[in-house]
């Protein structure tokens, strides 16, 4: 692909985008307006983080693509190669080993480094979309810090069911000012929205970007007497045996068996490979596939 | 045993090579060529340069070609290219009263200077299956005249010498552009028109159907259809002066809308724009009833609460890359927020069983 630019996008995009960025490290959690382009894959499918990864590759990078936490489901294969034809960075499925890595729906298990950087898919970047849907509204409400609407609907959420119903993309508000839609990652994962790298969210169809530096402070929206809970099902992976990551759950047969897999695959791999066995786990072979 | 599946990549390369195989069709069909796309099937070339937002009859036909006839897809393909080119500058407005009108049409006055011209049009046809172009496409040659010198001008220039129609202001402001800022909201005049010539035909169609039909209903006439070409000309700072590097086919409509008048404004008819790439007249009329609907603010006019009236709502959603990548984005995996709520059914599920069991056992 020599006929295009490193990346794909051209120095003045990556700047433009470079700038939305800064801007959104500087105000964390606030939506930065930014002149999205028309990418070679469908908006809605990583359009946003596609534009984020490549405005902050080099060419030493070495990038890793996840989806549901996997490095193998289909759009996470597209989208590393495209990042291997037109930047021809090298690619790794170790999460230790990348600099840059963008995720659809998941926040790796494994604690990120300061000098790694997070690169979010984002559907629809407003948290309150869907209590107001005029984009003009919501950008008032966020100005004027009015998130009343927020709290009633998680209120209201208790009184029908017991229980704030949102199960992802769980609202937190950033260094106590903007409240932010951490994109659709389960809830699970909010916890880990404090970490030492740095976290940069792009939605390109809605055309925003917003960011977390390093160690932002960053609050699951809840009530004293209904706290945050961050859930996850109530088992242990059965190829690892890990207690403490976020698990699918894989129906197996048609008499609805079903066994629970890490749904970070990487992080699966090596506790494996470091010997790990779950109930219907095999003791760890080198690439069997 | 379960083995987690593997093999993404290995399966996306044959979907792709078996996608590849049904683009061809048949083998024993010969293969339609770029050239007889760009010619026998024109007015989908225009579609995909409108919607594509680029002007290049031989790109939009390879992109016909590529996407199968689906020109969604194809606009898609255009787009997508259109992003990767350099910009060397901004052209000067085209002088749509110099075009080479090929068609020329005004619904409100029974002729005018330059005349009634038809071109080639599909109205008065009878829509009846031509059985023999099945077998045989060829076509005796239309009658022809010379065109008549001059320029053709606006049929609505005539209502604004006596003052009829409401003049537009002129600016000398270069209009933001759309491709190169993010929108934001409220949208000028200019922005808006800019959306919706590369918005989605069924979308912009539907929308200004749904003004005819009551919902903002703005009485619209077609003052002006017309197609033809223009010449594109750009200014060059070495030499000073504007040059001719190119020309495109255009369809432009204004329409002559009904307006009271205001307690400061005497009675006075109004107008709505639509300027398309190619000869693409649905899109330039829908466009224009759109673009009056959407003007009801600087009209005074009540706000009806009508879709087409709603600038938010319209521009949004006029855009047919951005509405069918996101909506067909949820083919995608999304297992594990799926799992998420599985978790959170179950546990609420639980508890109110809980919770009616005693009442059950009273």
């Amino acid at each position: 692909m020599s006929d295009y630019n490193f990346a794909y996008l051209d120095e003045q995009t990556k700047r433009m985008i470079r700038r939305a960025i800064l801007k959104g490290l500087a105000v964390p959690g606030y939506q930065v307006p930014f002149a999205s382009r028309e990418m070679p894959m469908p908006y809605g499918w990583g359009t946003g983080g596609v534009q984020v990864s490549a405005s902050v590759l080099t060419p030493e990078d070495t990038m890793k693509v996840i989806d549901q936490g996997a490095d193998d489901t289909t759009n996470a294969v597209s989208i590393r190669k495209f990042f291997e034809k037109t930047a021809g960075v090298a690619t790794s499925e170790e999460t230790s080993k990348a600099d840059v890595i963008q995720t659809r729906h998941r926040i790796p298990e494994e604690d990120l480094r300061e000098d790694q950087i997070l690169v979010y898919q984002v559907p629809i970047p407003e948290p309150l979309r869907f209590l107001e849907p005029r984009e003009t509204e919501t950008r008032k409400m966020h100005a004027l810090e009015e998130y009343g609407l927020m709290h009633v609907k998680l209120y209201e959420d208790i009184s029908k069911n017991g229980a704030i119903s949102t199960s992802y993309a769980y609202p937190v508000k950033v260094e106590g000012r903007y409240v932010m839609d951490p994109s659709p990652i389960p809830k699970f994962d909010n916890p880990k929205l404090e970490m030492a790298a740095v976290q940069l969210f792009g939605a390109g169809r809605e055309q925003r970007i917003y960011a977390l530096p390093p160690y932002t402070k960053v609050v699951s929206l809840d009530f004293e007497d209904y706290p945050f809970e961050a859930s996850k099902a109530d088992h242990a992976c059965d190829l690892c045996g890990s207690e403490t990551s976020y698990l699918d759950e894989v129906i197996v047969d048609d008499a609805g068996g079903r066994m629970f897999v890490c749904s970070d695959t990487d992080f699966c791999r090596s506790r494996r490979a470091a010997g790990h066995v779950g109930a219907q786990g095999v003791p760890y072979e080198e690439d069997v596939a | 045993m379960y083995v987690a599946v593997k093999g993404g990549e290995k399966a996306i390369d044959a979907a792709h090579a078996w996608l590849a195989e049904e683009r061809r069709g048949d083998v024993n069909v010969p293969e339609l060529s770029v050239d007889q796309i760009r010619e026998q099937m024109a007015l989908a070339v225009n579609r995909v340069m409108a919607e594509g937002s680029l002007y290049d009859p031989d790109l939009a036909a390879l992109a016909i070609k590529q996407a199968r006839g689906d020109l969604i897809e194809a606009i898609f393909l255009i787009r997508a290219y259109r992003t990767t080119l350099p910009r060397f500058g901004y052209t000067n407005p085209v002088e749509t009263e110099a075009m080479q009108c090929d068609r020329r049409i005004s619904a409100t006055f029974k002729d005018a200077p330059g005349g009634q011209v038809l071109g080639p049009t599909f109205d008065y046809t009878h829509r009846l299956l031509d059985f023999k172009l099945a077998a045989d496409g060829e076509v005796p040659e239309a009658p022809s005249r010379e065109t008549e010198a001059g320029p053709v001008p606006h049929i609505t220039e005539f209502l604004n010498q006596e003052g009829l129609i409401q003049n537009e202001v002129d600016s000398d402001t270069a209009p933001r552009d759309l491709t190169r800022e993010p929108l934001e909201l409220p949208a000028d005049r200019a922005l808006r028109l800019q959306s919706l010539t590369r918005g989605d035909e069924g979308f912009i169609l539907g929308m200004a159907y749904s003004t005819q039909r009551g919902y903002a209903r703005n009485h619209a006439f077609v003052g002006e259809l017309r197609i033809g070409t223009c010449a594109v000309e750009m200014d060059i700072p070495e030499l000073g002066f504007a040059v001719e590097i190119g020309e495109i086919e255009l369809t432009e409509c204004e329409t002559v809308n009904q307006f009271a008048g205001s307690k400061t404004e005497p009675p006075q008819f109004t107008r709505g724009y639509g300027l398309v790439f190619g000869q693409t007249e649905r899109k330039a009329i829908s466009m224009a009833l759109v673009d009056r609907a959407l003007r009801w603010k600087e009209m005074g006019e009540d706000n009806m609460g009508a879709p087409a009236q709603d600038e938010e709502f319209v521009l949004y959603h006029a855009d047919n890359i951005q509405a069918t990548g996101f909506l067909e984005h949820i083919k995608l995996p999304h297992y594990v927020d799926f799992q998420s709520e599985l978790e959170l059914v179950r546990k609420m599920r639980a508890e109110a069983q809980a919770q009616a069991m005693p009442e059950a056992a009273e």
